[in-house]
């Protein structure tokens, strides 16, 4: 039996999907990721600092506020530029926004098609007319807010180094409030709609990693948490963390300390449960979220829990946002020095760094970026090799999309990871 | 019938479909007037046929060439989505080096798997019909070119720069602020959303169809900038187009 999927449906990004068997035994099962190298790091070089957040923006049209956010941060940390408490909490609001949509758009669009056994949503158009309609209304919600906070929900335009260059009135900001308290009932049906699925039994140890819960739920820290119980700061993540190529993907694959790990949902729900939002916090417990083995195919589950943490923290944001006053934007001056740092955040698919070092001209030299989805590809390897074993009494159809299932579960996003 | 519609990407980030689906409810509209048949990032199912192809993304290696003239054989009309598709976008940006140099800058290494070439525009491939240009897209531009195709008509970009836009909707000059801007040269269609944003014009568009120059440099030099400094810019989004 020989399975060659090329180009994986419900994904973001190009990879196919082989396995070949021989009998009881798997004598092949590949993810090949075939994205086309762009090169943003070497395109970066040479390029001002004033332009890097809107050129890596484009290395991903999901996640594209993830990569201006923590770009920003990198040249603001090496340039000792202090962000002030409104444009922290905007983009905070901005980071909410962003993993509600990518979140939502992956549940509804590339998941649930699985589970309601249709090639794709709009297969329902006519027969689940309100089902599709409250997806619709769900990622419209989500985002809004990076319409209001980012002036357009992909490629922000009102971002800059040191803050913002534009800002929502506050009147725009209570009318997004609105919005999002308006959106909770669908939010409740789509908690309703996930608890019913089933999904296949596949537990194993695995060391999961996101940044640090400090104050709050993994989103912005300066530390790494494993669920190994180890700290280290994100500028030591080299010591640790490896890129290496492999050839079946264009996309760097990563290791920690040796071994692959997971990023994302489960691992940051894994790390960070404690600092849940209450209503997210429920959810988990309703929807049985609280393992210590995780199991891939229940990162769909984590991403719900967390679409409900980003919507009700952004409700805070707001509110704090007003009750301080919608102040003026300010611009800082950016000093003319040289500098280097690392910096990383928390996407929608998990921890994303961005290191960078330039001149006294603010001339890049060098940039190197690593990926959430290319820390997760070593982990779909080995589950692959997990998962198969139990399936060989299944047709080739159904090992196939189970394994299309497992993948889609990590939501990958592989024009990003190769970038 | 409903005309068959579909999305396809390359190189790129996949920006411009979401730029698509992110029209939600005037989307949920559109499918009542077109079937989409064909979205990889959303969709198992395939065509054969396809009145419509949307395309995003440039093409960078041979099996692209190949995929593309397939996807052209199958559709009538045949639309590059995006400034990837339409002009090579932000991908050419490495364009001044080899590909070579650009493996060892990144990998370091020269694996089979990694090999691309300059990063072209669709156009280089095949006959591209019409264009949505951008970074991304812009939606409701999206809405009106794909409404002028339903309709049998010519979807027609606007003629004029970003700049007219800009005054129309009286946001300040960030030539007063000493920053370099493209809106004088860049075709109309974005509202002018960068510079709504505090930001300046990077030229996302491409050029208006006879930029004028003079104007320009005079511009330019009243504000202590230099032809250099506009080039950059440029570059950015548009390094495969000749400089005006």
């Amino acid at each position: 039996m020989k399975i060659e999927l090329d180009y994986l449906t419900r994904i973001e990004g190009h990879g196919h999907l082989i396995v070949e068997r021989d009998g009881d035994k798997i004598v092949n099962c590949r993810l090949q990721v075939v994205e086309t190298p762009r090169f943003f790091e070497a395109m970066l070089q040479g390029r001002h600092i004033s332009d890097v957040s809107t050129i890596v923006a484009r290395v991903c049209g999901v996640c594209s506020i993830s990569h201006t956010l923590v770009s920003l941060k990198t040249m603001e940390k090496a340039l000792q530029i202090e962000v002030p408490p409104q444009a922290q909490l905007l983009r905070r609001l901005l980071s909410y926004g962003e993993t509600a949509q990518s979140h939502l758009l992956h549940l509804y669009f590339m998941a649930l098609p699985d589970h309601l056994g249709v090639p794709s949503l709009f297969k329902l158009l006519d027969s689940k007319q309100e089902l599709v309609a409250r997806a619709l209304r769900l990622k419209r919600t989500a985002n809004r807010i990076c319409e209001v906070v980012g002036g357009r929900s992909i490629h922000p335009v009102t971002t800059c180094l040191g803050g913002f260059s534009a800002r929502p009135e506050a009147s725009e900001l209570k009318k997004l409030r609105q919005e999002l308290v308006a959106t909770l009932p669908d939010l409740e049906a789509t908690v309703e709609l996930f608890a019913s699925f089933e999904f296949p039994a596949f537990n194993r140890q695995r060391n999961a990693l996101c940044l640090a819960p400090e104050n709050d739920y993994p989103l912005s820290s300066d530390n790494l948490l494993s669920s190994n119980h180890e700290r280290f700061p994100v500028t030591s993540h080299h010591q640790r963390i490896e890129e290496y190529i492999s050839p079946d993907s264009t996309a760097k694959l990563a290791r920690c300390e040796g071994d692959c790990y997971m990023v994302g949902p489960q691992a940051r729900l894994r790390n960070g449960q404690q600092k849940l939002s209450p209503m997210a916090a429920k959810v988990a417990t309703a929807l049985s979220l609280e393992q210590t083995t995780l199991n891939p195919f229940e990162n769909l589950k984590a991403r719900l829990v967390e679409v409900i943490h980003c919507i009700e923290e952004a409700l805070h944001c707001i509110d704090e946002l007003l009750l301080r006053g919608m102040g003026r934007v300010v611009t800082p001056n950016i000093p003319s020095l040289a500098g280097e740092a690392t910096a990383a955040i928390e996407a929608p698919r998990g921890t994303l760094f961005h290191s960078y070092r330039f001149n006294t001209q603010g001339i890049i030299e060098e940039a190197n970026c690593i990926i959430p989805t290319a820390q997760n590809l070593a982990s779909i390897e080995e589950d692959f090799k997990r998962l198969l074993p139990q399936l060989l009494d299944l047709s080739a159809a159904d090992i196939q999309h189970k394994l299309e299932m497992l993948v889609r579960a990590y939501d990958p996003c592989l024009s990003c990871s190769t970038h | 019938m409903k005309m068959k519609v579909g999305l396809f990407d390359f190189a790129g980030c996949e920006g411009c479909q979401l730029t698509v689906m992110n029209l939600e409810d005037q989307l949920l509209q559109v499918l009542q007037h077109i079937e989409l048949v064909e979205f990889r990032e959303l969709m198992t199912e395939t065509a054969e046929q396809i009145d419509i192809a949307f395309v995003e993304g440039s093409i960078c290696r041979p099996g692209d060439r190949q995929r593309l003239k397939q996807i052209r054989q199958r559709s009538k009309v045949l639309v590059a989505l995006g400034s990837c598709a339409d002009n090579g976008g932000v991908n050419a940006l490495g364009s001044d080096r080899t590909p070579e140099v650009l493996r060892q800058q990144v990998y370091a290494n020269d694996l089979p798997h990694l090999y691309t070439e300059t990063p072209q525009p669709l156009s280089a491939v095949v006959k591209v019909d019409y264009r949505v240009p951008g970074c991304p897209i812009d939606g409701q531009e999206f809405l009106a070119i794909l409404q002028a195709l339903l309709l049998q008509q010519q979807p027609e970009l606007p003629a004029f720069a970003v700049c007219v836009e800009c005054k129309l909707a009286e946001y300040p000059c960030s030539f007063d602020y000493g920053q370099v801007c493209l809106g004088p040269v860049t075709r109309a269609g974005c509202r002018a959303i960068c510079i709504d944003g505090g930001g300046h014009c990077r030229g996302c568009r491409g050029l208006i169809d006879n930029p004028r120059t003079s104007p320009y440099h005079r511009i330019l030099e009243q504000h202590g900038l230099t032809v250099e400094e506009i080039l950059d810019q440029y570059r950015t989004f548009n390094v495969s187009e000749k400089a005006p």
